[in-house]
């Protein structure tokens, strides 16, 4: 394979991991949040808004039940709003980020909803305020789950970054089908393929070590 | 049992019991008229958790509340740290209505109330020392103060060398020493215990009980603890309530509620420990019919501080009598001998007759069960 085609690549696996990066720290910061009102907002629970909780339940649903491919070209006027060009892997961050937050959203509520109730109710027999709770209790409780659910979320963008080229967003996934597939190249798509492959298996690797190393449960036994 | 015939003779000394009254004047915690309803929800029918219930726990004991699983025991000792708010009625803990309290108001009364749980309830992210420190972070205490603090708790548990150690390196009772120093972390008033020693095996519930009692005394904290084994009450609390189905049917002094039990549930609970059922051995060979046999089977309760002690050397003295112990058993309650003796009393039924008159004389009760060859 020639330099320019390894240049190629590696400009492109630049490209996937600032916009995977990118879209996976803001899709944190929306759906921590999220997901922590999901999993509290319910009736007789912590932020008890059962009603707000339905609504964004629907809401989470709707977003993750619509193809990122349709998204992707349904928000291109948002994209422009936001990014100032719908084109590029700046702006390929935007529907990038919004199809990751209810994802991690939904992930969080589940981590969140493992930590048993008797120790919200402990933290609320000494005095402990709502906002307490969540800081003291619940996050660092289920930390564990959380590494778990915020690798799994940046695997699933792994893939999801491959659709952006559709909107010349760049990327591994661009180059494996412009190249690839629309210019014939096998060895091109096999490339592509095999640094995808490594990335995934890095960040799970990476993920399920700190996973592993904050959970106090069973690391003794 | 149906063969046995009963034949009570002599009533028990009965003082009125001293119920714990709602007007105790150094009352900690106070209920008043109390009712706890859950509506219903999802196709569950409403629950009445609590009725009617009117007590007083004085500062500075140790108080039992016992009941079988439902009785609305855990709803009980929730109202006195807010977790739970009655549907009627107050709460009044050390002078204040905790029930009216909400929010931040209510958030600072708890934490002149401590809480120990069947499970521990550690979390597992934190160390020993971490887990005892979190009431003074939410409290808002400064780092080094927590510091001081915390190391004198965990002395104070006798733990002082699993600092930090991880729940999942502790053993159940060390778990719970941990669960009390944390309860005890903000110096409350109270401590409730919910089942503290129900997941612990005996001789641990032994030692956590000990320490329990050493915290009463050496720190004057007023304990609430509820249970459903009469064991624990035994050991440790000198005032008991017994709940049945969200009644409060009995309370007062260990000693009076179980040397006079009245209620059928505190009967059987202290049948638990005085073992009023007969060994199985004895219990076959009883028969009704007199004609049978040659020893009639009488059981005499033993109630109140060494009541039992010589009965059965006087009655034999005093009668001029061969008597036989069948079966014994002999508990010590708040202080009192609490128990039954079964003997065997030779002879026909003029006999026997004398033997229960002379019992009934010294305010012994007892009764006939049988006779046996």
């Amino acid at each position: 394979m020639s330099p320019e085609l390894i240049n190629l690549i590696v400009q492109a696996t630049f490209e996937s991991l600032y916009m995977v990066g990118i879209a996976a720290g803001l899709g944190t910061v929306f759906g921590l949040p999220l997901g922590v009102f999901l999993a509290t907002s319910r009736k007789g629970e912590l932020f008890a808004a059962p009603l707000v909780n339905r609504a964004l339940g629907i809401v989470v649903n709707a977003t993750r039940s619509t193809p990122f491919i349709i998204l992707v070209v349904a928000i291109i006027p948002f994209t422009r709003l936001i990014a100032g060009t719908s084109i590029g892997s700046t702006a390929a961050i935007v529907p990038l980020t919004i199809a990751s937050t209810p994802f991690i959203a939904r992930l969080v509520e589940a981590a969140i909803r493992e930590v048993d109730g008797g120790l919200i109710e402990t933290a609320s027999s000494f005095g402990a305020s709502p906002i307490q709770i969540v800081f003291k209790v619940l996050i660092p409780e289920a930390l564990p789950g959380l590494l778990l659910a915020l690798t799994l979320a940046v695997v699933s963008l792994l893939g999801y970054s491959a659709m952006v080229g559709a909107v010349g967003g760049g990327g591994l996934g661009d180059l494996g089908i412009r190249y690839g597939y629309q210019r014939f190249m096998p060895e091109m798509m096999l490339a592509v393929v095999v640094v995808l492959i490594a990335l995934v298996q890095l960040v799970q690797s990476a993920g399920d070590y700190l996973a592993r190393r904050v959970n106090r449960r069973l690391r003794h036994r | 049992m149906n063969a046995h015939q009963s034949l009570a003779i002599g009533q028990p000394i009965a003082p009125p019991a001293a119920i714990l009254p709602a007007a105790e004047p150094d009352a900690m915690v106070r209920f008043e008229a109390i009712s706890k309803t859950y509506p219903a929800y999802r196709g569950k029918p409403g629950v009445n958790a609590l009725q009617n219930i009117d007590f007083a726990i004085p500062r500075g004991s140790i108080t039992g509340v016992i009941g079988r699983s439902g009785a609305g025991k855990s709803s009980l000792v929730r109202l006195i740290n807010g977790l739970e708010k009655p549907t009627t009625g107050r709460v009044i803990v050390d002078g204040r209505d905790i029930s009216a309290l909400a929010g931040r108001e209510l958030r600072l009364a708890q934490r002149s109330i401590g809480m120990i749980f069947q499970h521990f309830n550690l979390l597992s992210s934190r160390t020993a020392a971490d887990n005892i420190a979190l009431p003074l972070e939410i409290a808002g205490w400064a780092k080094a103060d927590i510091k001081t603090r915390v190391a004198e708790l965990l002395a104070l548990v006798g733990i002082a060398d699993k600092h930090d150690r991880y729940p999942s390196e502790l053993s159940g009772g060390q778990k719970q020493r941990v669960g009390i120093a944390r309860a005890l972390a903000t110096r409350p008033d109270v401590l409730l215990s919910d089942e503290a020693t129900s997941a612990l095996d005996p001789q641990t519930t032994r030692a956590i009980l000990d320490l329990l009692a050493n915290i009463n005394r050496e720190l004057g904290v007023t304990i609430v603890l509820i249970t459903h084994e009469m064991s624990v009450v035994r050991q440790l609390a000198r005032e008991v309530v017994v709940l049945d189905a969200g009644h409060v049917v009995e309370s007062g002094h260990v000693a009076d509620i179980f040397t006079h039990p009245k209620h059928p549930i505190t009967q059987s609970f202290l049948a638990e420990v005085t073992g009023d059922s007969l060994p199985v051995s004895l219990a076959s060979r009883i028969v009704a019919d007199p004609a049978a046999g040659g020893q009639a089977v009488i059981r005499i309760h033993v109630r109140g501080a060494g009541a039992g002690d010589t009965v059965v050397a006087r009655l034999a003295r005093e009668l001029g009598l061969d008597v036989s112990l069948l079966s014994a058993r002999i508990d010590e309650i708040g202080g009192q001998h609490v128990g039954s003796l079964v003997l065997g009393v030779p002879g026909g039924e003029g006999v026997q007759a004398r033997v229960l008159a002379w019992l009934s004389q010294h305010q012994f009760s007892a009764e006939r069960l049988g006779y046996v060859a």
